[in-house]
């Protein structure tokens, strides 16, 4: 991989400060996202994923600490950078979508101001001709009739309308990587597959990368080339999508895969993860977080676990990995000391 | 965020409520200060007239219009009647107004309130029309007129200060009800064979009452004052009873020729006590509303 | 199997605009406008069967009428038309408001979509199971005590965390809540309104296997309301697809899963995210469900959106027709039924 990533994620470390005691959210976090590329990042609550893109944007939570780690985004360090650098990266190289479009947008404004907002502020268009470009910006993303709901409140739109909106207003100033957090969650499967492919089909349009964060591991995999898999705050697994489904090698990840109603034929072989998260308040958590849950624990999981070399393609934080099957790939898949 | 379980509380309802309560206190040292005042003016309450040094009626007119001393520590009044134990003895007349009051306007506004809120229609309108009734009245005003009609006993004072604060309780619950009444634990709770009535009762009015609580401390405050504007105009309690608002009436015509304290420590109780209520206020929400506790 | 409710024309009709009350009535005779409001079909002639110890599933889009269908159903709310036969006994007569006192009130019960919103945020879990078996089989006491811890046991709820209050609890602890005091009173019917919704994919395994369990166990009937095709999937014995307020396809779950009928369905299913296998984008469906206000009795529910629309769509309403075990609405349903397999 000569070419220079559009996001590169390295030892990324998340603390909140809690009544309950600091609670140690992410722990030397690390992925790449290539140029026009679409990865996902995949877990359960819990897991560290959006708290992942919210410290790449700087909106963390008050209460939350980057205590380590970078995020390039380009030349820049998003984690180490002034305010006023961020702020003029934040919309026009980098965008985000969240979860519930609706509470998302400003209820108080026309959706088409919004949009013009950010065309005005990070685009570059002058103020007079912003709104006709808003208006564009609408119709590209399929809204019918868009001149007339420009004028809109978010509360006057459907869902799904609403998340058209949002992408709108992400995609106004064509930034080179889109973070999508769970855009899809609570929408319905139709339209789910509607605003996936708008997504898909934008974001090659732009060559832009994206970030898909989303506990669906079904969705995760039939949108994205790259699986970045996330376990109370670790990257447990970073395969390429259809290594990671047909030779999943860190024991997690193939209980995930276990637990997904649609790997079943029938209710019985669906299983269940075993054991449960770990309080990630101890201060006596183990190296590998998912070592008192896993049935493949050896005395070698005492160790601190392995960190991703460059050029490995697929990354197993396990010092017990699932072996390949017969027919390995040829993609080199390196367990490198720590 | 990880999904915490707290550590497994082992024991009753009332335990953890405490607990509970001394967590807040301790928290916030406002609370725990505003508390502290409470408890003291409570213990003025109970034991007022059994620890006052002076009997409050007894007067006594040589002594009139001493000033503070160890003798009598806020002085005496025109009277000669010692202000010190007037001034306390006058914490459970206050109290009782204060406490009356609010628990009426509790039992009016709010069950009105809930009620419109929950059926809506024509219940809604009339308690809205009742409301806007009251408004359409400068409220001090309107609690001079009541009182003036109905006579100036304690009684009717407690009453006109429930009245005028009705608006304010019914619209607080009124909104408050409107947003649960679809609830997913309503519904359920129909579900369960709960009457509409009981649906109200057992599960809105608890809901409801946390948001009430705040609104209550802060007129506790309001009754007090409201009782001694009333006072001070003559329509408050009738002389010799000790009361803070008429104790400061009667005291303010002697400021002008330098006798502060017949008008000042009656006046700085009520300002005590009104404050601590009004910092009381979001402690106790904090208390009663269970989603505050960790 | 014998059929243990039995629904037949059901209609739910809400009225819209302006309000059904006395004086918007008056102020629209005063205006010389029409009488009647337009009215939207949450549930427009629905008829269907679930027989005893059979789970059925309930899919469609937002806007559908499930939840319209479901509170319909359970009595929560009144019934336009239609009528909802428990064993012997019809439903559909006696008020909403006073169906909470019958006595047939527990043989249907309902888990809800989310037992955070669904539990008074006041009542510990203690007190959220206590409620029906309190109003319904009037326990107190040490009788009632019992009967909750019983019940947690069951529904494998650790009995110490009977005390706490929801935003105490996880996810799954509350779904386990939700469960528990919904079959309490040992319904015959219980509804499951999208129960693993919120909840995380190890969680829902759990969940769906309790239900599957408690199911056996105490020989209740299940019609499992879902938008997660593959959920519904593996928990259902048959599904019905609603659309718009009607039925557009009903069959074994498996089957409609694999051989979908109805072009709606077909598009449902195109759209499921599958962890092997293609993504289905030729099926996609574009614009939005037309209006259910007054909608033309005479025109598909589906005419507009449907890939194929002929003539035919849009003078007649397709009836649902039953091919086998299978039934759709659709005058094409032949051109897409499973062809048979061709043994030799």
């Amino acid at each position: 991989m000569t070419t220079a990533p559009a996001l590169l994620v390295e030892d990324l470390s998340v603390e909140f400060r809690t009544r309950a005691g600091i609670v140690r959210a992410l722990d030397r976090v690390g992925f790449r996202v290539g140029r026009g590329e679409t990865i996902a990042l995949v877990g359960e609550s819990g897991s560290g994923k959006s708290v992942t893109a919210y410290a790449v944007m700087g909106i963390l939570d008050p209460a939350g600490r980057v205590t380590a780690g970078r995020a390039m985004l380009g030349g820049l360090d998003l984690l180490n950078a002034k305010p006023s650098a961020l702020a003029e990266v934040r919309g026009r190289e980098i965008a985000m979508i969240f979860q519930n479009p609706r509470t998302a947008l400003n209820p108080i404004r026309p959706v088409g101001r919004q949009i013009a907002d950010v065309l005005i502020r990070h685009g570059n268009v002058p103020r007079r001709e912003a709104p006709a470009q808003a208006v564009e910006m609408l119709r590209a993303v399929g809204i019918t009739d868009p001149a007339r709901r420009a004028k809109a409140y978010p509360f006057e739109m459907s869902g799904g309308m609403c998340q058209r909106v949002m992408i709108a207003i992400a995609l106004a100033a064509k930034p080179s990587l889109l973070i999508a957090d769970e855009p899809t969650t609570g929408l319905d499967v139709t339209t789910q597959a509607v605003i996936m492919d708008l997504i898909g089909e934008l974001a090659a349009q732009m060559g832009m990368a994206t970030i898909f964060i989303t506990h669906d591991l079904a969705l995760a995999g039939q949108r994205s080339a790259r699986i970045v898999v996330m376990h109370a705050g670790h990257v447990v697994e970073n395969a390429p999508t259809a290594e990671l489904f047909a030779h999943p090698r860190h024991p997690y990840t193939a209980e995930l895969i276990a637990a997904t109603p649609d790997s079943a034929a029938n209710l019985d072989q669906l299983a269940a993860i075993p054991g449960a998260l770990p309080d990630l308040r101890r201060v006596d958590l183990p190296p590998c977080r998912y070592v008192e849950r896993c049935p493949r624990k050896l005395a070698a999981c005492a160790a601190p676990l392995p960190q991703p070399a460059p050029d490995t393609s697929h990354f197993v934080a396990c010092w017990n990995p699932l072996p390949i099957g017969p027919e390995t790939t040829t993609e080199a898949c390196t367990v490198s000391a720590a | 965020m990880t999904d915490l379980a707290a550590p497994l509380p082992r024991d009753s309802a009332l335990v953890a409520f405490l607990r509970q309560t001394r967590y807040v206190i301790g928290e916030n040292p406002v609370t725990g200060f505003a508390f502290a005042l409470f408890l003291l003016i409570v213990l003025a309450v109970v034991l007022g007239p059994h620890i006052a040094p002076y009997d409050p009626l007894a007067s006594d007119t040589a002594q009139a219009l001493k000033p503070p001393s160890a003798h009598h520590w806020f002085g005496t009044d025109q009277l000669g009647r010692d202000l010190f134990s007037r001034v306390i003895v006058a914490t459970r007349l206050d109290f009782f107004i204060a406490v009356a009051s609010v628990a009426l306007v509790f039992l009016m506004g709010g069950f009105a309130g809930i009620a419109a809120g929950f059926y809506g229609g024509w219940t809604d309108r009339i308690v809205g029309r009742i409301a806007d009734t009251i408004m359409a009245f400068p409220l001090f005003v309107l609690a001079m007129g009541i009182v003036a009609t109905l006579g100036n006993t304690v009684q009717n004072i407690v009453i006109a200060t429930a009245i005028v604060n009705f608006p304010l309780y019914a619209r607080i619950a009124r909104a408050e009800a409107n947003v649960r009444r679809d609830a997913g634990f309503v519904e359920a709770a129909r579900l369960f064979g709960n009457a509409d009535w009981r649906i109200l009762i057992f599960q809105i009015l608890p809901n409801v009452f946390p948001i009430l609580v705040v609104q209550m401390s802060l007129t506790m405050g309001y009754a007090i004052l409201n009782a001694a504007g009333l006072s001070f105009i003559g329509l408050g309690v009738r002389p010799p009873t000790p009361e803070w608002g008429i104790m400061v009436a009667e005291g303010a015509s002697f400021m002008v020729s330098g006798e502060w304290w017949n008008a000042f420590f009656p006046g700085a109780a009520l300002m005590v006590a009104v404050f601590c209520f009004n910092l009381l206020g979001d402690g106790l929400r904090d208390i009663v509303d269970p989603r505050r506790r960790t | 199997m014998t059929a243990l409710l039995s629904i037949e024309h059901l209609a739910k009709l809400f009225p819209v605009g302006g309000g059904a009350g006395t004086i918007a009535r008056l102020k629209r005779r005063l205006a010389g406008g029409a009488q009647t409001l337009p009215k939207v079909h949450a549930v427009d002639d629905v008829s269907f069967v679930i027989a005893k110890g059979e789970t059925v599933g309930l899919v469609g889009e937002s806007g559908c009428g499930k939840s319209s269908l479901v509170r319909t159903l359970t009595r929560l709310v009144d019934v336009s038309d239609g009528s909802i036969r428990l064993g012997n006994r019809e439903l559909s007569l006696k008020p909403a408001r006073v169906f909470a006192r019958d006595r047939d009130r527990a043989r249907i019960q309902m888990v809800f979509q989310d037992a955070g919103e669904s539990v008074n945020p006041r009542f510990t879990a203690f007190d959220a199971i206590a409620d029906p078996l309190r109003r319904l089989r009037k326990l107190r006491g040490g009788a009632l005590r019992e009967r909750v811890e019983t019940v947690a046991d069951q529904c494998g709820l650790p009995r110490q965390l009977l005390t706490r209050f929801p935003h105490q609890l996880s996810g799954g602890q509350r779904a386990r809540v939700g469960i528990a005091r919904a079959i309490a009173v040992e319904p015959d019917l219980l509804v499951l309104d999208e129960p693993t919704a919120a909840l995380d994919v190890s969680v829902q395994v759990v969940i769906l296997k309790l239900l599957q369990r408690l199911k056996r166990e105490l020989g209740m009937s299940y019609l499992f309301v879902s938008h997660d095709l593959s959920v519904v999937r593996l928990l259902c014995d048959r599904v019905l697809v609603m659309y718009l307020g009607k039925i557009v396809e009903s069959g074994p779950a498996a089957a409609v899963f694999e051989h979908p009928v109805h072009p709606y369905t077909q598009a449902l299913v195109a759209a499921v995210p599958r962890l092997h296998g293609g993504d289905g984008a030729r099926l996609r469906l574009s614009g939005e469900p037309r209006s259910p206000i007054d909608p033309d009795p005479q025109v598909c529910r589906f005419y507009g959106r449907c890939p194929r629309g002929e003539d035919s769509c849009k003078t007649a309403m397709p009836a649902l027709r039953r091919f086998g075990d299978r039934e759709a609405a659709c005058h094409f349903a032949e051109g897409f039924l499973p062809q048979p397999k061709v043994v030799s």
